[in-house]
């Protein structure tokens, strides 16, 4: 993977989604939901628990079906997507699941080696280089050789981020990477969200409810509530706005972060 | 009334769509047996945990079975006088039917059971939606290898069920019906013997042996697929689990029957 410093995100949206619905059961999750995330930008999407947040994420890839409305990745339609068109849209998007969702009977160097040895020709030395290469980028290189079961959660998550990064994405797709992390390894996951958008380049998505992430990650963040995106503005203008349910939301996610009761 | 005909139709459809899917599922994976040398690592380790792994279980289960079938028919059969008819009885009950369904049902629950749990826990965290994210087919990369490992291993435990079966039922006949190991181990050769095919195998064994390679297909199928339809947490790794032993031993005898039928008539 070539590296890249300091992309600049244009304009043009790489990923939309227009007018979608979805639902679970008697459950309407989205409502007619509009989205457009540029290319180069880390785009957070923000909003209480069960507001269909990770269904945008799985909308992206095609493991879900809106039941109306348009998911686009570059030029390509996500929701009318033949088999083999939804794996040429698979190979170019990293997908970091909230379970980490390492393959438990594999190592830990075995799962970052997975996307390389199933896709590509390289040597098995060429492979451990690489594996080594992405371990040392998510520090984990010292558990190259443990079972995932062995591993905290933000080591799962890291590992799980550099598995990610073997498959060379340009798009990277992560559902709540936070969740259940002490504030330190938020921290860490965070900067390495960064990290990862700063050096290659790519297109992120962030689901999350964590504002610290949200806040020290995106570049634009999205508010998801009642099946639609309410509020959308740059990272710091969000922070400013005066929108009362996003203000409802952030109140009370500082007050959460203070370690008072909300 | 309207309700119950309604929840009647649900079910019917969903079981024929199931049925459907199980069957897409056993030629999309035996398709990918093509990577099979690719997987290596993946079939070998499937082939011990499919053939060696229950292999103490079979052992002990086949002695037993031919020793509780001599002990039964024997007594039963010196009444009348032909004892000396033992052998081909267990002979012939081992290697056609009992052989077959006895290993089938041992591997169901201890190998078919464990192929769903397993699949099952992988789906419900959510390690199946990331091998397809990461474009790798769970049919190559998980059905393929436990498919070819109960297809090479049930066969094959089949016959040790079937030696073991005989040797047991050797013993019993040698302590309690006073029969000669060698007039018994005679007596179940001949009765094989009678006709030849394929190879020169007896057909008694190789359909026996063909059973049992149905079977194996039937297992790993049926536990994966329930494995890869499991919802909802532990819970729906355990109905999964269930459904696919129940449907495994219900599918092996009727298959069975359909098989011998084939075969005999």
């Amino acid at each position: 993977m070539s590296a890249r410093v300091e992309p600049q995100p244009d304009t043009e949206p790489l990923i939309r989604m227009v007018g979608v619905h979805k639902s679970f059961g008697p459950k309407h999750v989205l409502k007619g939901l509009d989205l457009e995330v540029r290319r180069g930008e880390t785009f957070v999407i923000l909003g209480p628990s069960g507001t269909g947040k990770s269904c945008v994420l799985k909308l992206l890839v095609g493991l879900m079906q809106p039941e109306q409305g348009e998911v686009w990745v570059g030029k390509q339609r996500v929701d009318h997507a033949s088999h083999r068109q939804l794996w040429e849209i698979r190979g170019r998007i990293g997908y970091l699941f909230q379970s980490s969702a390492l393959i438990n009977w594999l190592t830990v160097a075995e799962n970052v080696a997975l996307p390389l040895v199933e896709h590509t020709r390289l040597r098995p030395h060429e492979i451990d280089r690489r594996v080594d290469e992405h371990l040392g980028k998510v520090h984990m290189l010292q558990g190259k050789y443990q079972m995932p079961a062995e591993l905290s959660g933000g080591q799962k998550r890291r590992v799980a981020l550099a598995r990610v990064l073997a498959g060379a994405p340009t798009i990277i797709l992560y559902d709540e990477p936070t969740a259940g992390l002490d504030p330190v390894m938020t921290q860490n996951i965070a900067a390495l969200i960064r990290g990862v958008q700063r050096e290659f380049g790519v297109t992120s998505i962030l689901v999350t409810h964590d504002l610290p992430c949200a806040r020290e990650a995106g570049d634009r963040i999205a508010y998801l509530d009642g099946g639609k995106v309410i509020h959308s503005d740059t990272t710091e203008a969000f922070l400013r706005t005066d929108h009362p349910a996003v203000r409802n939301f952030l109140s009370g996610g500082r007050a959460a972060a203070n370690g008072a009761t909300p | 009334m309207i309700r119950f005909f309604r929840f009647l139709g649900r079910t019917l459809e969903e079981s024929v769509q199931g049925a459907g899917q199980t069957v897409e599922l056993l030629f999309s994976s035996a398709w990918c047996a093509r990577h099979a040398w690719k997987r290596r690592r993946f079939v070998l380790d499937q082939l011990y945990t499919c053939g060696i792994r229950p292999l103490p279980v079979v052992l002990v289960v086949a002695l037993f079975t031919g020793m509780i079938l001599a002990l039964q028919t024997g007594i039963e059969l010196d009444r009348f006088g032909a004892k000396d008819r033992i052998a081909s009885i267990i002979g012939l009950g081992l290697c056609r039917e009992m052989g077959p369904f006895m290993t089938a049902l041992i591997l169901t629950a201890s190998v078919g059971s464990g192929i769903a749990a397993e699949i099952g826990t992988m789906k419900v965290s959510e390690e199946i939606d990331a091998l397809e994210i990461m474009s790798i087919r769970p049919e190559s990369f998980l059905v393929m290898p436990r498919l070819l490992a109960m297809a090479l291993m049930t066969p094959l435990l089949t016959f040790v069920t079937d030696v073991v079966g005989i040797l047991g039922g050797c013993l019993v006949s040698a302590t309690r019906l006073r029969i000669t190991p060698e007039l018994y181990l005679n007596h179940v050769i001949d009765s094989l013997s009678e006709v030849l095919t394929i190879g020169g195998l007896p057909k008694d064994l190789y359909t026996g042996l063909a059973k049992a390679f149905v079977f194996g297909l039937i297992i790993a199928t049926v536990g994966s697929a329930a494995g890869l339809s499991a919802t909802g947490g532990a819970i729906g790794v355990g109905r999964a689990t269930r459904s696919s032993v129940i449907q495994s031993f219900v599918l092996v005898i009727v298959v069975g029957y359909y098989l011998t039928s084939f075969f005999y008539t």
